[in-house]
């Protein structure tokens, strides 16, 4: 995974809760097997519609989206975070977010960023028409126009995984002693070899 | 020892290491794997030079895009991904359960069905409906293809520890009523982000009294509010359900001692929840959704919102929208509502109860002519199973189509798909917009109901049946 410390760049505003993984990239996409690809797909059924806020020019070549509580909820396809990275977008912040989508964010080092709503709700009026934002992971702020700067949290594990671009199976996979040990007094209850082919 | 709840328990001796200021790495008994959510992986795997570490935990299926009528898949898309699979299951040593070996099914149904879903196991699956396991008492839970990687490679998963919610069901169910009704229930009551954080164990004596299989109806929508993770405790419903089944404990001591486990695996009556939910169900009625979300539910006896009653604008914001796209107007009677087509499949509702209360409905009828019915068995066991029991009989008479198994219409990532505009009384467990298909408009039902409405070409209590076709 790169590395995410600091990114500025120009943020769109998408005032809605419960954005479902179904609307970010709807499932005649999940047939592919790449992962790359999905930018083009991005809230595909919602791109079609003439008022729908992405399409609104100031946002073109944003990288930070700003929305509603729960993204992301529903279904667990990691597709909805690699369409969300390959459109542009570096950066979500929310005042909540689906489980699965949040793991899956941090995975493949798109930054799920959890603020109040109310805090949400200043950084989307601060932007509104097209402005830009700062945020940066190492000093946990996230700074606006007129010297705005609204602090937020992140679990220190995966800031600093993020920050160093840590690949976690290889880190897993120098426990492996200890899984080994696991195994051995551990024995899971059903061995799928030996069911009838 | 402190009291303990029933996923402390599972989750406390699957705990590999928990490592200061890091998550938990936690073991995972038993990997299921579909095409869909996959293939990503198993190329991580293989750009890494990294095998499957325990492939005799694995088990695959195919199940989301399979076409569900007799014939080759016409999808080039669709082949690719299934050959795929295929592929990576021969390379990587994984054991395949393919269209047409008689076993394949929704990975949701046939983990149950082949008893490999066993109490106290940690059960994970690329797919967010994984909670259905959860119905025997083990943690189940959905995860991204990154984290399918991480499980291929290292058969752990770091996580961090959820907080615990108990849901208890007090009451009894009326007649008609099922265990679809009291989880729509629920979320409409807690509301769709009511369970983001949480594992749920679901308990009362509303589920106490649940076949097996509707128990599974309940955990499968545990994420539909946002939980990690739902479950319930084992008893003897529970136990009988698996015993004999190939992937049980042989029958004898390994199985006498498999109960002796099971037993304990229950929460100690002083055990503390971060939150607890009481859903009174003597009174309930049967639910239908009307919007764009499962939480947006009401009695079918009952009528659609009107945005005007809603005083925050996000709220009036949200349910305009809902009702602009489902094609509704404020306060239409749920009973007014007419359909196109009907649904009935998917994980939550596509196992042998769900057609057997289905077909009674539907038994000696016909189907409204202006409507398409469906129905989907969640597997090629179930398919056989309802084909023993003339249960397909029973659907073509009426004028139902019986197709073979799979996820079908529940998605719509084969050809099983509505039209835009087509409006679907559906068993399955989504109703967000497109779900079933660009445009189409899905309403969430049980499966009396949807059999009700097929033949009323509306929706109605399932009760009602009688006077209503």
């Amino acid at each position: 995974m790169k590395p995410f410390r600091r990114v500025t760049a120009r943020a769109a505003v998408l005032d809605r809760a419960d954005v479902d993984t179904d609307q970010i990239i709807p499932k005649q996409f999940l047939k592919r097997i790449e992962r790359t690809g999905y930018g083009e797909f991005l809230f595909f059924d919602w791109m079609k519609q003439p008022d729908f806020e992405l399409r609104r020019p100031e946002y073109a070549d944003a990288g930070i989206l700003l929305t509603g509580r729960n993204f992301g909820s529903g279904s667990s396809r990691e597709h909805a975070a690699w369409a969300l990275q390959d459109y542009g977008f570096e950066v979500v912040i929310a005042p909540s977010f689906g489980d699965i989508f949040r793991t899956n964010a941090l995975k493949i080092g798109l930054l799920p960023i959890v603020l109040p709503a109310e805090a949400v709700e200043t950084l989307m009026h601060a932007v509104a028409g097209g402005g830009s934002l700062t945020v940066d992971l190492e000093t946990q702020q996230v700074t606006g126009p007129d010297d705005l700067v609204v602090p937020f949290e992140f679990e220190a594990f995966a800031r600093e995984s993020l920050l160093q671009g840590l690949d976690d199976i290889a880190l897993t996979l120098k426990r492996e002693a200890k899984i080994t040990a696991f195994e051995r007094s551990h024995s899971a209850p059903v061995d799928t070899t030996l069911l009838p082919a | 020892m402190a009291p303990q709840t029933l996923f402390e328990r599972i989750w406390t001796s699957h705990v590999v290491v928990e490592p200061a200021d890091e998550p938990a790495l936690l073991y995972v008994d038993l990997h299921l794997i579909h095409e869909v959510t996959s293939p990503q992986a198993f190329e991580g795997l293989r750009l890494a030079g990294r095998r499957v570490r325990r492939p005799d935990l694995s088990i695959a299926t195919m199940d989301h895009n399979v076409p569900t009528e007799e014939g080759p898949i016409t999808d080039p898309l669709a082949r690719r991904q299934l050959d795929a699979l295929r592929q990576n299951c021969e390379e990587f040593g994984v054991p395949l359960y393919a269209t047409g070996s008689g076993r394949e099914g929704i990975v949701h149904v046939i983990g149950p069905e082949l008893g490999i879903s066993q109490p106290g196991m940690t059960i994970v699956c690329g797919d967010s409906h994984t909670s259905t396991h959860g119905a025997f008492g083990a943690l189940a839970f959905g995860i991204g293809t990154s984290e399918v990687e991480h499980v291929l490679a290292t058969q752990t998963l770091p996580q961090r520890k959820p907080k615990t919610m108990r849901v208890n069901f007090d009451g009894e169910l009326p007649p008609g009523v099922a265990a679809k009704d009291m989880i729509l229930a629920a979320i409409g009551q807690a509301g769709i982000s009511g369970g983001v954080g949480y594992v749920v164990e679901y308990d009362g004596p509303a589920i106490r009294s649940l076949s097996m299989e509707s128990r599974m109806t309940v955990c499968n929508m545990s994420i539909e509010w946002g939980a990690r993770a739902g479950m319930i405790a084992p008893d003897d419903t529970t136990f009988s359900y698996m015993e004999g089944r190939p992937g049980a404990p042989a029958p004898g001591r390994d199985w006498e001692h498999a109960l002796d486990q099971w037993r304990s695996l229950a929460t100690d009556p002083d055990a503390a929840f971060d939150r607890e939910l009481t859903v009174d169900v003597s009174k309930l009625a049967p639910q239908v959704t009307w919007g764009t979300n499962p939480e947006m539910v009401v009695p079918v006896h009952g009528e659609v919102p009107d945005p005007a009653d809603y005083d925050d604008p996000a709220e009036r914001g949200a349910v305009e929208r809902a009702l602009a796209y489902m094609g509704l107007a404020p306060r239409t009677k749920i009973e007014d509502i007419t359909i196109d087509r009907v649904f009935i499949g998917s994980c939550t509702n596509a196992r042998i109860e769900d057609l057997r209360t289905a077909a009674a409905v539907v038994s000696g009828k016909h189907v409204h002519p202006s409507v398409r019915a469906l129905v989907v068995p969640g597997s090629a066991g179930v398919k056989q199973q309802a084909e023993d029991e003339g249960l397909d009989k029973i659907f073509t008479a009426a004028g139902f189509e019986w197709r073979r198994a799979g996820c079908s219409m529940c998605l719509g990532m084969n050809p099983d798909i509505l039209q835009p505009g087509e409006r679907c009384a559906s068993t399955s467990n989504r109703n967000f917009e497109g779900r079933q298909g660009q445009g189409g408009r899905t309403h969430l039902v049980s499966p009396a109901l949807a059999a009700a409405a097929a033949l009323a070409g509306h929706f109605v209590d399932p009760l009602a049946v009688g006077d209503a076709a």
